[in-house]
């Protein structure tokens, strides 16, 4: 059991090495002359590697499902992956239908920053509750996964977009939030790193607080901005904390996500620092360039297209297999839980975006922004929710 | 009402028309169509008269107007987002725990935003008036825009003319004109559309290729599936269509089913709580870094129902009607009912064994025994040798409240009793105390001491009750909105226009949407002429 275990993370392992070798051919890609690049040999050697780290991390799926005797989609590391996984899927059909290197040059990082992120979780395999034994499980939470993948392919595709069409001469509310945006992915890569080096360096500092009426233990793995609310540091020669978050921060590691959260930010804050000291511009505008063989019309048509295709599979999967389940488990399909709320809430801002873009004419650089809004919920409902509002996922 | 005459062809057009129904010509445009783009047609529901463009005199008419608008269904969407994402800032007043006054909790919890929160009333914000008012302007706001758009596009497809004005053809995005096309590429497009599965009509030479139209309903299916969604939403507000109880059932007990008018009966055979193996090497590194993990919540049950009339104060004829096991995620199902594995209260005491014997006795040799019964305790208890017990309080979960004796509950979880032990032939009894771990005599110089010998406990489960008949109707509107969105988004309506100009030919093409893929599809279809490409009329303005 424990080779198969073993073997599923050697998979997961390559199926990352060989995401981030095809990225640097997608990026070779850029360089082409031919405005139609897709028949280069940089660009063939791109969409094969990408296929060929795909069906890796099918391996892991399919080892760690056999090694756990249940889907490996049962906790924030196991989803985390499968979502990355689901990314790449949605770009290999995006493309097979566009044949857009860039958009590989861009999905492609997302996804590994999601695995990368997913990695920093506990990684161990975990019995399942009795509410998560169920064929919902994998349906539903396949088919969200999935829906919310293709969803995130518009993002990409608008967020190519921006870059190129957003006037960089001179400083706007346009360039700032398109910085914000950057920064928010530069921060996901902060919070990777910051968490990794901490981790080989074995930091650990267990404070105690009171918790449902008894106190509890927890242990930090990076050093403590934010202690847990009446908290008291145990561990000797650790830094105490520089604050106590509040008490309304619910969860048992609420101050600890919370904690990591600041470190992130401020480790994004730093890299993004560093990066724009090298670069004396804005980030953006850095990139712009690069993209000015990109086609704005074809970047538009795949923004819409996907949240065409992406928005049927994320009803079903989000609302409607969701509400079947919680029927199933809950006794009602629907108990405006949090996350069934956040749900509610990406479909009502998509079906907008529909609605917007077929009877208002909203193309181009105003849709793009939605696919960018629109990703950014999608990540709050997969990670802030779970991070600050403990509801009946927060085991997910 | 003004009625547009076609100049062209000489076909009146109800006012609000912007395309000539009958030749295409374009006929007057309104400012807004200009502004948007100069050379392009606007080709939205096919250029035909929308009643609320054209109607807005009458109150009925301003409210439909009001429906029907787009921005304003957006709005209503938009303010709906953000009225749900206010409600999960702090915890619904169902996720609070259940033994606290809200008004106190929010405040103690959250501060001054908490009070001002709960005094909004945002803790029950999804049941709050003003957001089913929401909901219920979408659904009106849906069904209305669904009309008025939706019919006059079913008109405008359905008869659709093959020959179009020139001027149709040149204002459409996708536009090509060839001056010279064989009588061989003619046929060939022809074969070539055929081909790749359009509908091809012909008119004097006029050609309609056509495929796809039923993806345009797709909008309006899926609207239907929203409507149908909503109204049985609707239909919970009426009692009969929906129940919702609880109930707990100790082991070995059978009770009547809430809400099911004495006619079913369910029994406690034996209540299961199973966690996973600790020794399992798979989930060892998992559980003994967070501890147990449940693994299975079970109940056996037996269903039974109550036959013929049952007399007051008689207990009822049960037949059985099913057996089996309820499990979180497998409720039992019966005859429209559904119970769910909800809750479970462990080792509840059912009943308790004492003996009495002398108090000096250092053996504590039993001079007579007896056992409570703790669903149903005596009042008195007559035993061997003749030794009498008089229950004179009973304390289910007994504490010491400063001092006083008291019960927290009804429930069995800790028993203790106040006896009175008439030992044989005497008239006067002593008092004596006795429950789990304390058998201390309240008398002092007690003759007679009241023991412990044993007790039996067992498990009590919380099911939960449901039965709704909605749930059809909310999967049959759920079924009917997937089916439309899925026509309309994976499916698009192309068309393609030959009109014949000479010994030329000049075509247009159109999309509801993928414009990429009708340009792909097209270099296809022409490739085997000598046909020109379409060429991308936006695109040239840019």
């Amino acid at each position: 059991m424990g080779d198969m275990v073993s073997l599923s993370g050697n998979f997961l392992y390559l199926a990352f090495v060989l995401y981030l070798v095809a990225t640097f051919f997608f990026g070779g890609t850029i360089k082409d002359k031919r405005s139609q690049g897709t028949k280069s040999l940089a660009s063939r050697i791109a969409i094969s590697l990408t296929i060929l780290g795909f069906l890796s991390q099918v391996g892991y799926f399919i080892t760690r499902w056999i090694a756990s005797a249940h889907a490996p989609v049962s906790n924030l590391f196991e989803f985390m992956t499968f979502f990355g996984m689901m990314l790449v899927l949605a770009f290999i059909i995006i493309y097979f239908i566009y044949r857009l290197n860039m958009l590989g040059l861009f999905t492609l990082p997302v996804a590994l920053l999601v695995i990368a992120y997913a990695s920093v979780f506990p990684t161990e395999i975990s019995p399942l509750v009795p509410s998560l034994k169920s064929h919902w499980l994998y349906i539903h939470v396949t088919t969200v996964s999935l829906g919310e993948a293709i969803l995130a392919i518009s993002f990409a595709a608008g967020l190519i977009y921006l870059i190129k069409q957003v006037d960089q001469s001179k400083k706007s509310k346009r360039t700032t939030w398109l910085e914000i945006v950057i920064y928010g992915l530069i921060s996901t890569l902060g919070f990777v790193l910051i968490s990794s080096i901490f981790s080989s360096l074995d930091y650990k500092a267990t404070f105690e607080f009171p918790f449902d009426e008894q106190i509890t233990e927890v242990e930090y793995n990076l050093p403590a901005i934010a202690g847990p609310h009446e908290g008291e540091l145990l561990t000797e020669d650790r830094m105490s904390s520089v604050f106590e978050v509040p008490s309304w921060m619910k969860g048992v590691n609420a101050a600890k996500k919370f904690n990591t959260l600041l470190w992130s930010l401020v480790t994004g804050l730093a890299m993004y620092l560093i990066l724009r000291l090298l670069l004396r511009k804005r980030i953006a505008a850095a990139i712009q360039p690069l993209l000015q063989k990109a086609n704005s019309e074809l970047l538009d048509e795949i923004s819409y297209r996907a949240v065409a295709i992406g928005f049927p599979v994320f009803t079903l999967g989000g609302l409607i297999f969701a509400a079947i389940w919680a029927q199933e488990a809950w006794d009602r399909y629907w108990g405006w839980d949090p996350k069934e709320v956040w749900a509610l809430i990406t479909w009502f801002f998509y079906a907008v975006f529909l609605h917007l873009r077929l009877s208002k004419g909203w193309h181009g650089e105003k849709s793009a922004w939605l696919a960018v809004i629109g990703f950014a919920i999608i990540m709050f409902n997969l990670i802030a929710v779970n991070l600050v509002i403990a509801g009946l996922h927060s085991y997910a | 009402m003004r009625k547009l005459t076609c100049d062209a062809c000489g076909h009146v057009n109800p006012q609000g028309t912007s395309i000539c129904s009958e030749c295409g010509k374009p006929l007057q445009i309104d400012s807004n169509d200009i502004e948007s783009n100069k050379s392009l047609l606007n080709m939205r529901y096919d250029g035909s008269a929308v009643r609320s463009k054209t109607h807005n005199k009458s109150i009925v008419d301003k409210i439909w107007n009001f429906f029907s608008s787009v921005k304003i269904g957006v709005t209503l969407i938009v303010i709906t987002l953000i009225a749900s994402a206010v409600g999960t800032i702090l915890p619904q007043e169902m996720y609070i725990p259940p033994n606290v006054q809200p008004a106190d909790h929010y405040k103690d919890e959250y501060g001054i935003f908490g009070q001002i929160y709960y005094q909004l009333g945002f803790h029950n914000l999804y049941s709050s008036w003003w957001y089913m008012i929401l909901i219920a302007l979408i659904g009106i706001s849906i069904f209305i825009v669904s009309i008025d758009r939706g019919v006059p596009l079913y008109r405008a497809l359905t008869n659709q003319k093959p020959t179009r004005h020139e001027s149709f053809l040149k204002r459409q995005k996708l536009f090509s004109e060839t001056d010279f096309v064989s009588q061989d590429d003619q046929e060939n497009i022809i074969f070539s559309l055929k081909k790749h599965r359009y509908k091809v009509r012909e008119e004097n030479g006029h050609i309609l290729a056509e495929k796809g139209r039923f993806s345009r309903w797709g909008p309006y299916v899926n609207h239907l599936g929203l409507i149908i969604f909503l109204f049985g939403s609707l239909l919970r507000f009426i009692p009969f269509m929906h129940i919702d109880d609880f109930v707990w059932i100790r082991e070995g007990d059978t009770v009547v089913i809430p809400k099911t008018d004495g006619e079913y009966y369910v029994k406690n055979e034996n209540f299961i709580l199973e966690t996973y193996d600790e020794e399992d090497e798979r989930f060892s590194e998992a559980i003994k870094n967070k501890g147990m993990v449940a693994s299975n919540y079970q109940t056996d049950v037996v269903i039974y129902k109550s036959t013929g009339t049952q007399l007051i104060g008689q207990d009822p004829d049960l037949a059985e009607i099913k057996q089996g096991s309820i499990r979180v995620n497998h409720p039992i199902k019966f005859d429209g009912y559904a119970l769910y594995q909800s809750s479970y209260q462990q080792n509840e005491f059912s009943s308790i064994s004492f003996k009495i014997h002398k108090a000096e006795d250092k053996d504590e040799k039993a001079l007579a025994n007896f056992t409570v019964d703790l669903t149903k305790p005596q009042s008195l208890y007559e035993l061997e040798n003749g030794y009498r017990v008089e229950i004179d309080q009973y304390f289910p979960e007994y504490f010491l409240d400063e001092g006083v004796p008291r019960s927290k509950s009804k429930y069995p979880r800790n028993p203790a009793f106040v006896f009175f032990v008439y030992p044989p032939n005497q008239g006067e009894p002593e008092i004596s105390f006795a429950g789990i771990g304390r058998n201390v005599s309240s008398g002092e110089g007690n003759e007679y001491k009241v023991g412990l010998t044993g007790f039996e406990m067992r498990d009590v489960t919380g099911l939960s009750v449901k039965r709704d008949y909605t749930l059809p109707i909310l999967g049959l509107g759920a079924a009917i909105f997937m089916i439309g969105v899925i026509q309309g988004m994976y499916w698009q309506h192309r068309r393609i226009w030959l009109h014949p100009k000479g010994n030329g030919l000049m075509i247009a093409a159109h999309t509801n949407k993928n414009w990429y893929g009708l340009k792909n599809e097209f270099a296809k279809i022409i490739a085997d002429t000598e046909i020109n490409m379409v060429i991308d009329q936006e695109q040239e303005d840019d």
